[in-house]
């Protein structure tokens, strides 16, 4: 076994807890946290059925992004959805046997590469072209982009000019999750692409990844309209008024 | 263009394209700060305290952990830049201090420093900074040129409402002393007068009844406004500028004439002679409750079995959307009725019972267009079905008048642009500010004017109506143009026929 292989198997086990109890923590810490008054933004839905469809459409559609701006949404929208089908064929790595949506899926997953770099350049772009967006934008925001066009590149690179041993990297991450290592190709591009992802794992429940747990208990967007109907009553808020009735 | 005293009336723009900014454009401008006389009635120290940064810091702790949408709107911005052209205030300025993101920006970086690893361990990395007095002197610059309007959080993909954060900076600031002295000292004046003007009983009584007069002068017919009336069906709790300020009157005016037709027994009550609660602005959930309260006393005390609001913008989304939790529950009111029920929600009901006699021709003078008020639109509702806020006060001026029309689609409904004056700023210390975040609300109301001949604008906000009347001439248009939507009903009801 060589070194390599148990720095990154070391490393994959350490970036995983991060990110499992960084989440986590983050997670408990907003659905602990109260709303003592409903703040959703109006017009709303009044039902629970409605807020999920409006949930859904914020968080597969982008709708209020869509409402801001059609550049921004086009960039993002093209990023996300090709996010997803990038995560979704690497599945295959950690699947024996590989299951069939996911065997599917290989060769617009590749497609999808592309786009997903494309989306983040274009995106890059905007916060050097757009005045305001420059304005706004911090180191953070920049070295955020160049890591997902990093992994995105590294990975393209893996799969079209710096090919790997695919059998044997595939062996190591089931290695991982059967807790018997088995060893990583030793290819700089590889190691490369998995050091960008790590990177990535870590720094994700102490950076602005945060939105993706933070959409679904945003209270402007998953509050139902019926404080008429409901009364809603914080505890440390109840507190308050029984103090100030009299 | 026309010019103010010293103000740069903003260009309205052609194509409203998005203006370049400029930085450090409003640095020079924020509003007076409190004096200990008007702190210390509320409970907060005086002026700025010794350790303000320590207890700052913990203040902000005890907001992250009583509010929800804190820590996931601090946390989850990434940057997308969707919101900084939404508010009217960096529209009209240009200052990227105004763009809602640097705002909360302002906020997140000391949020950043004391509350996240990464800006312990990283400042520089992701824009975390020590609360320092300049830091604070933003804070106070910055969180007053925002009126809470909520724009913003229309188009950001995360929902991030930068009022909250204008909201929970506010509060810290007046926790440490320092207070802006307009929102306070009107606060005071709620708890020691009843309402935000400071008019004692006796002066209500006189209003009232000189109201009374004018109305059978013009109409022949007695129409009654009582005060502290026992027994009455409804209490209104209206905006005290609605008791003398114009256009506010006409619209009060047009309530009494509608409660009148319709025969429903009303009062005014001088314990809650005010629908706004200023609570709301300084994110004080203390302070909204105690005026909040003043509400649910005088409707023990007399005895009503409705609670109905006049026309005033955030008074009706602190009363619609928090006055259940604040001073509930109403079960000794009539469950028939929502609690509280809009003026609006009132004459639209009566309109479909066809219980009022309206004659649109009335206003046949008039090419009507209306002002939805931020407030309103974006954080209440009105009737049962969503954006009935939009759709109840319009068919009320539409069964009131023959010509209507509305504004640009992107400045109505849940688009609309802040009148420049809410969110407590509706003071002259900020006219500059006011004059400026006015533009966009300008532009459209200028374009409808060229093309449909619009004449007079309507809105349903005691502040949207004083504002508008100010920074109106600024732009060239006549103060007398904004209008209480009451007071087209007013000019419509045909009273005598249906009572
Ligand atoms: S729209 Fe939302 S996420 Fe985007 S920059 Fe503005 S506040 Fe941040
Ligand atoms: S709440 Fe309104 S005033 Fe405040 S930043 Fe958002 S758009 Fe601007």
């Amino acid at each position: 076994m060589g070194l390599v292989t148990v720095t990154y198997a070391l490393l994959f086990y350490f970036a995983a807890l991060v990110l499992v109890v960084g989440v986590g923590a983050k997670v408990y810490q907003y659905a602990k946290t109260p709303a003592p008054l409903i703040i959703p933004t109006t017009p709303a839905p009044t039902t629970q059925m409605g807020v999920v469809f409006r949930m859904a459409r914020e968080i597969f559609l982008f709708q209020s992004l869509y409402k801001a701006n059609k550049w921004i949404w086009l960039f993002g929208f093209i990023f996300h959805a090709a996010l997803v089908l990038v995560l979704l064929r690497h599945f295959r790595y950690f699947t024996e046997p590989v299951w069939l949506p996911i065997a599917l899926i290989q060769d617009i997953g590749v497609y999808a590469g592309f786009a997903m770099v494309f989306g983040l350049g274009a995106l890059w772009a905007r916060r050097f072209l757009v005045e305001r967006i420059r304005y706004i934008s911090g180191p953070s925001d920049h070295l955020m982009l160049a890591l997902l066009i990093g992994i995105g590149l590294s990975g393209l690179n893996l799969r079209f000019l710096a090919k790997t041993d695919i059998i044997a990297v595939k062996s190591f991450f089931l290695g991982l999750m059967r807790f018997d290592w088995q060893p990583l190709p030793g290819d700089f591009t590889l190691l490369l692409h998995l050091g960008l992802v790590l990177t990535l794992m870590i720094i994700f429940p102490f950076s602005k990844l945060l939105h993706a747990p933070g959409v679904f208990f945003s209270p402007t967007r998953n509050q139902i309209d019926n404080p008429r109907e409901r009364r809603h009553l914080a505890k440390w808020a109840a507190a308050i008024g029984d103090a100030g009735k009299d | 263009m026309a010019r103010g005293p010293d103000i740069d009336v903003p260009t309205l723009r052609e194509f409203r394209d998005i203006p370049a900014i400029q930085e450090g454009a409003m640095a020079h401008l924020s509003p007076f700060v409190a004096k200990p006389e008007h702190q210390e009635p509320l409970g907060f120290p005086g002026e700025l305290v010794d350790n303000w940064q320590e207890k700052a810091i913990d203040k902000m702790g005890d907001l992250l952990g009583k509010y929800r949408a804190l820590p996931v709107f601090l946390d989850s911005c990434v940057k997308c830049g969707a919101c900084t052209d939404k508010c009217h205030y960096f529209l009209g300025t240009q200052d990227p201090k105004n763009m809602p993101v640097a705002r909360q920006d302002l906020f997140r970086q000391v949020y950043r420093r004391y509350f996240t690893w990464a800006g312990k361990i990283f400042p520089w990395l992701v824009g975390a900074k020590d609360l320092t007095k300049e830091v604070l002197d933003d804070w106070y610059k910055y969180f007053h040129q925002c009126s809470e309007c909520r724009r913003c959080s229309v188009f950001c993909p995360y929902g991030i409402d930068t009022a909250e954060i204008t909201m929970a900076a506010r509060d810290i600031m007046d926790h440490i002393g320092v207070g802006q002295k307009y929102s306070n000292e009107i606060i005071g004046k709620v708890h020691t007068i009843g309402n935000n003007l400071g008019l004692p009983t006796p002066a209500l009584i006189n209003t009232l009844e000189g109201l009374e007069e004018d109305i059978e002068e013009e109409t022949g017919i007695a129409v009654r406004l009582p005060l502290d009336e026992q027994g009455a069906d409804v209490l209104l709790v209206t905006p005290s500028a609605d008791f003398f300020a114009e256009p506010h009157v006409d619209g009060l005016i047009g309530y009494a004439k509608v409660f009148h037709q319709a025969g429903i027994r009303w009062t005014v009550s001088s314990h809650a002679s005010e629908a706004a609660n200023f609570g709301i602005f300084i994110g004080s959930y203390e302070q909204m409750h105690k005026v909040s309260n003043r509400i649910r006393t005088a409707a023990l005390e007399l005895g009503v079995k409705r609670v109905v609001f006049g026309e005033c913008g955030h008074a009706w989304r602190v009363a619609y959307s928090f006055l259940n939790s604040l001073a509930g529950p109403w079960d000794f009111l009539d469950p028939k009725y929502p609690t509280p029920q809009h003026i609006c929600e009132v004459t639209y009901d009566l309109i479909q019972q066809g219980a009022l006699n309206l004659d649109p021709t009335a206003n046949d003078d008039k090419v009507l267009t209306f002002h939805d008020s931020c407030n309103v639109a974006r954080g209440s509702r009105m009737g049962n079905i969503p954006g009935g806020q939009f759709d109840i006060p319009r068919a009320v001026l539409k069964a009131s008048a023959n010509h209507f029309v509305d504004m640009d689609p992107e400045t109505i409904c849940e688009k609309t642009f802040c009148c420049g004056g809410g969110g407590g700023l509706l003071t002259d210390d900020l006219l500059e500010l006011r004059v400026k975040g006015a533009l966009p609300r300008m532009e459209a109301l200028k374009e409808v004017v060229e093309t449909h001949g619009v004449t007079h604008m309507a809105a349903i906000c005691a502040i949207c109506k004083s504002q508008f009347s100010k920074v109106m001439p600024f732009y060239g248009l006549p103060m007398d143009m904004i209008v209480s939507v009451h007071q087209i009903v007013s000019n419509a009801i045909q009273l005598g026929t249906k009572e």
